[in-house]
């Protein structure tokens, strides 16, 4: 309840600030114009509270503004508990999702875990009103990651490889890691690997990394997408056998978004290969550069800004 | 509401109280990673507060230095020690110290320093040595002083220890991180009330032995030198 109150507040605070500088930065005729022409074809853009999931809202914003759409944008609204009601009624039109974890959503109990299996289940499963446009090859999954030295020592590629290590294996992430599918228990079921588990609750930050260098740990449960693998010269396991469930950058639109601007952005999420999700995230890691910035740079060096 | 009452079915569950990760072990865990945070904040910091109480001196340090260690947020030290030490129970034991330390110093060097400069004058008037004066004057007499400090510190150690669960697999700070994570809320709940329920437990304890110790300085004992001499010099002063 209080939760409610208080994203209706910042939605009110959001969209009076979003009026007070429309008044300020513009003349009162054009607005005038604008606003009359937005009225039939302006779109809501929602992103989560995750600084990647509002790089990619801003690269939609700013590619649909460029075709001359007017564009809301409603940024950093939190957990998928609380922004999807508003797609299903309609307050938000597009917002940039993960296809695993936006099927389990709607169908908690899905055996679907590769990509393309993920995606089938999930355009089913999607409620009237709303659809997935095209996923892009970009994913921000979680993955297990080796240092380099360790996956040159047992020649380790996939999940399977673990296998073939004689040593005793420590798992390390944050503590629910050890019941969840993807723990230690799963992976000796998908994989017939035994682990043992330890549990550092910095969701694969600098404390996770140090462990796996210091060799406290061998496997870390790390995101796909985090700048912290190139960075630390780690290795990321394959998956075959879909231990991780497949998580895609997938647009979720409403029907206010048109064939037109569905089109855009389905060229968007072709163009944005997995590498380049890493690329934007650790420009905002370690350059602070705000998402705007690095939406834009995005956009043209990538020729989409037409 | 309804929550609490998962929390007490949660806590009524008997396969939560045994094994490798049941509420028995992790319980033990907790109160030795408190304990050994306590002795070894109480090995560096009760010689030196007692030390700073009876010569006087170093005082502003001790109060500076403590003040500044009371300001550290112990999550923020807890990483960096890591990030230093790699995970296990290094970090947080040495971030424990430091939140224990303060309170202890404080406790030994008021205590001390609280003892009336005229029992103290008698005492190396009858011929004590300085060593004597501590053991035998000083110390029995801030005994309730330094036992608060213990008190307090012991509290903020307890509450705290969950933390140790931040970078190793001890502790019941366990059920609260993966309770938060997974959104278990009970098992969050009940691991909170397992921690509020440890740390009233030592709270009662400490009481006592304050009370105890406040007893021993304030009431005319039959036997101990100490308060004897302190009580028969009250009716000189």
């Amino acid at each position: 309840m209080k939760l409610r109150t208080r994203t209706a507040l910042t939605a009110a605070t959001i969209t009076t600030a979003l009026a007070l500088t429309g008044c300020a930065s513009s003349d009162p005729l054009a607005q005038e114009d604008a606003a009359s022409q937005s009225a039939s074809s302006e779109i809501v853009i929602g992103s989560q509270d995750y600084y990647s999931n509002e790089i990619i809202a801003e690269i939609y914003a700013q590619a649909l503004e460029a075709q001359g759409h007017a564009v809301d944008r409603q940024f950093r609204i939190g957990q998928r508990e609380a922004y999807l009601p508003e797609l299903e009624d309609g307050s938000i039109d597009l917002f940039p999702e993960y296809s695993g974890p936006l099927l389990q959503y709607w169908q908690p109990e899905t055996p679907a875990r590769l990509a393309d299996d993920v995606y089938a289940e999930l355009v089913t499963a999607i409620p009237d009103g709303l659809r997935a446009l095209d996923q892009s090859p970009a994913t921000d999954q979680d993955s297990y990651v080796v240092t380099r030295a360790f996956a040159d020592q047992w020649n380790l590629a996939t999940i399977a490889d673990l296998a073939k290590v004689t040593e005793p294996l420590t798992l390390g992430g944050n503590s629910e890691g050890e019941n969840r599918p993807n723990g230690p228990q799963g992976l000796k079921n998908a994989y017939g690997v035994d682990v043992a588990f330890s549990p550092i609750e910095d969701g694969g930050g600098p404390l996770t990394v140090k462990a796996l260098a210091d060799g406290d740990i061998q496997l870390a449960i790390i995101y796909t997408a985090d700048p912290t693998i190139a960075e630390n010269d780690l290795v990321t396991l394959e998956d075959p056998s879909g231990l991780f469930l497949a998580s895609h950058v997938v647009p979720l639109a409403s029907d206010a978004v048109d064939q037109e601007a569905a089109d855009t952005i389905d060229r968007i999420s072709a163009a944005m290969a997995p590498e380049d999700l890493v690329a934007l995230n650790a420009r905002s890691v370690d350059e602070q550069a705000p998402a705007a910035t690095i939406a834009a740079e995005w956009l043209r060096a990538k020729n989409l800004m037409s | 509401m309804n929550l609490f009452a998962d929390a007490l079915t949660w806590l009524g569950d008997p396969s939560h109280w045994s094994g490798r990760t049941g509420i028995a072990q992790r319980a033990a865990q907790h109160l030795g990673v408190t304990a050994g945070a306590l002795a070894i904040a109480a090995t560096l910091a009760l010689p030196t507060g007692i030390l700073v109480g009876h010569t006087r001196r170093g005082r502003s340090l001790v109060v500076a230095i403590s003040g500044a260690a009371r300001a550290v947020p112990t999550l923020g030290l807890l990483t960096l020690a890591a990030l230093a030490l790699g995970i296990g129970l290094q970090a947080p034991v040495l971030a424990l110290v430091v939140l224990a330390v303060p309170s202890l110093l404080a406790g030994a060097y008021a205590g001390v320093e609280s003892v009336d400069p005229v029992t103290v004058d008698a005492a190396r008037a009858v011929g004590m040595s300085e060593f004597q004066i501590i053991t035998r004057v000083e110390l029995p007499l801030a005994a309730p002083v330094v036992v608060g400090g213990l008190r307090a510190a012991t509290l903020q150690v307890v509450a705290t220890a969950t933390l140790a669960a931040y970078v190793s697999d001890t502790g019941l700070g366990r059920y609260l991180f993966t309770g938060l994570r997974s959104r278990d809320y009970p098992q969050m709940l009940a691991g909170a009330l397992l921690v509020a329920a440890l740390a009233l437990l030592l709270e009662a304890v400490l009481a006592r032995l304050q009370q105890l110790a406040t007893r021993a300085t304030t009431s005319t004992p039959r036997h101990g030198a100490p308060a004897r001499l302190a009580a028969s010099l009250e009716g000189h002063a």
